[in-house]
């Protein structure tokens, strides 16, 4: 079965030649990413996130964006590894919301 | 070092198998042939690294040559055309004929 990354010799669509300019928290998960393979042994491989960013399956795979699809893989495999915990992630993720929220009404 | 299993020039066909997880080894090679063209490194297995563990024993690493015909049943370029694709050894197999 062809996956859903594995997509040589498909019919693509027209290619966007248009130059990107990175959000500032994209650079932060490029640099994030970077450092998790740096330590010894490495937290998380790049042949690891490549794998995580193929296992989010074919609806994330092409509702993401690419960075989008980073950050989902880099997740998955914090909490694999027990970097952090799915608790300690909701929290954070409800105190960032709550925090944008206010920010966006103040 | 680590014996390797195919030599420059050799005649080699990819695997034909849809094992699940993070593999190398691009769907459209599988089943076709082509020709050793060099030996690329030999590296931690990929399909190893990819799941928290070391990668260990290493892997020779071939760039293989197809003929793009010979990976698209209706090529419509240059018959003469090739691409070169890098492929674990684990993928491949000797053959004599195309």
């Amino acid at each position: 079965m062809r996956r859903p990354h594995d997509v040589g010799g498909l019919e693509g669509g027209p290619i966007d030649t248009e130059e990107h300019t990175l959000e500032p928290w994209e650079k932060r998960v490029v640099v994030m990413r970077r450092l998790l393979a740096q330590q010894s042994p490495p937290v998380m491989t790049l042949d690891a996130l490549r794998r995580g960013i193929e296992d989010l399956g074919a609806d994330d795979y092409n509702r993401l964006s690419y960075y989008e699809r980073w950050t989902a893989s880099i997740t998955n495999n914090l909490i694999h590894q027990g970097v952090i915990s799915i608790d300690e992630l909701s929290r954070k993720m409800e105190e960032v919301e709550t925090r944008w929220r206010k920010e966006r009404t103040s | 070092m680590i014996p390797l299993r195919f030599a420059v020039g050799q005649r080699v066909r990819v695997r034909a198998v849809f094992p699940p997880g993070h593999i190398r080894t691009p769907y459209y090679t599988r089943g076709c042939v082509g020709i050793i063209e060099s030996l690329a490194g030999i590296d931690p297995n990929p399909e190893h690294l990819a799941y928290g563990h070391l990668g260990h024993p290493p892997v020779p690493l071939y760039r293989v040559r197809f003929h793009q015909p010979d990976l698209w049943p209706n090529y419509g370029g240059n018959l003469q055309d090739t691409v070169v694709v890098d492929i674990f050894e684990h993928w491949l197999e000797a053959t004599a004929h195309a």
